[in-house]
């Protein structure tokens, strides 16, 4: 019991104090679990990155749960999945109470309007940073195009497109993974 | 009661099909709750981007607990939250016990192999969707290529971004007449 609150307030640490969400979150991870801790082996860390990269939905959520199951099963990846997501749940919660009253104010709306001016640019940036790790080749190409031009022109369900897309792996490229 | 499944519907789907996390969720939270349902305004949407690279946590989190909160309040936030973890919830209490064959399963790797580009494909539309929302004036483009500038030239954080953009907003908006 005792190692499931303190892996509760561990996790809780780790909600708060990654901003960016993802990625920004691992060093603070290894830190905590496996240089500190000693919850899980360095190895086993890696696997768990490399599992919940390749999983649907946030990252983090993924590995907390899959962190909190070797540390203490079932009741261990619920308590590590609620210390990930308390704090941001909270955090946002607060602000979008009083979001919704002064959303309107004058300067609250200038600084909204710069700030839209910069998140197409954040966007933007995490494209090139995330292409990086695509191989340059003429099929990975077509598919972002007719990934866009699917989702733009034809108004595909993004879900379909993935759907797609996984299965177009399957059965043409499993080869080349191999 | 019917709106809160509607909710935990809708993010059940954006936790299922994001794969990658962080950006890679934002396409299907825009086509669910944008444009499916028009829960919130596109603008709103930038609003809970930015929002989200100035808070901790991931977000999809984020992003879940606001706009359940916007449409339904406190219920309406605890909806989206456990929808958007539910899949995952789900997938890895499946996968832990066969944590090394998934790593090693070339069909999983190819439907990756398939999916990334789609993935990026789909945050390039989402880019666009959001560049025609933001840059409607010639001063959100001055706005957009500062940030531009300022991210390619220094590694910036995220929330410092934000803080700029804001700061640019007012000056630009309310100190400079043109």
């Amino acid at each position: 019991m005792k190692i499931l609150l303190n892996m509760f307030w561990t996790f809780f640490k780790i909600g708060s104090f990654t901003f960016g969400g993802g990625y920004a979150m691992i060093p603070l991870i290894e830190t905590e679990v496996v240089a500190k801790k000693k919850w899980i082996s360095k190895e086993d860390f890696l696997d768990i990155i490399v599992i919940s990269q390749t999983f649907p939905g946030a990252f983090v959520v993924n590995s907390s749960m899959f962190i909190g199951y070797r540390i203490g099963g079932l009741l261990g990846a619920i308590i590590g999945l609620l210390g990930v997501i308390l704090p941001s749940f909270f955090i946002i919660l607060c602000i979008a109470v009083f979001f919704i009253k002064f959303r309107d104010y004058h300067y609250v709306n200038l600084i909204f309007e710069g700030i839209s001016a910069a998140v197409p640019v954040l966007i933007l940036i995490a494209v090139v940073s995330l292409s990086k790790s695509l191989k340059k080749s003429y099929v990975n190409l077509i598919i972002i195009l007719v990934s866009i031009a699917s989702i733009l022109f034809l108004k595909v369900h993004p879900v379909i497109i993935i759907l797609l897309s996984g299965l177009y792996g399957v059965i043409f490229l499993r080869k080349k993974v191999k | 009661m019917s709106i809160l499944i509607e909710i935990f519907i809708s993010f059940f789907k954006i936790g299922a099909f994001s794969f990658g996390g962080g950006y890679a969720m934002l396409p299907v939270i825009q086509r669910e709750i944008v444009e499916n349902h028009k829960w919130i305004t596109s603008k709103q949407f930038i609003d809970i981007i930015g929002i989200s690279q100035m808070t901790p946590g991931p977000i999809a989190i984020n992003s879940a607990t606001f706009v359940g909160f916007k449409v339904s309040g406190i219920l309406g936030s605890m909806a989206a939250t456990l929808g958007v973890i539910s899949f995952s919830f789900i997938l890895v209490s499946i996968a832990n016990h066969y944590i090394l064959k998934f790593k090693e399963s070339s069909i999983m790797k190819a439907a990756l192999a398939g999916m990334r580009p789609a993935m990026i494909g789909l945050i390039i539309s989402v880019f666009l969707s959001l560049g025609r929302e933001s840059y409607k004036d010639i001063k959100s483009i001055v706005i957009g290529i500062i940030i531009l500038g300022l991210l390619l030239t220094n590694k910036l954080h995220p929330i410092l971004v934000i803080m700029i953009s804001g700061v640019l907003g007012i000056i630009f908006y309310s100190l400079i007449p043109i």
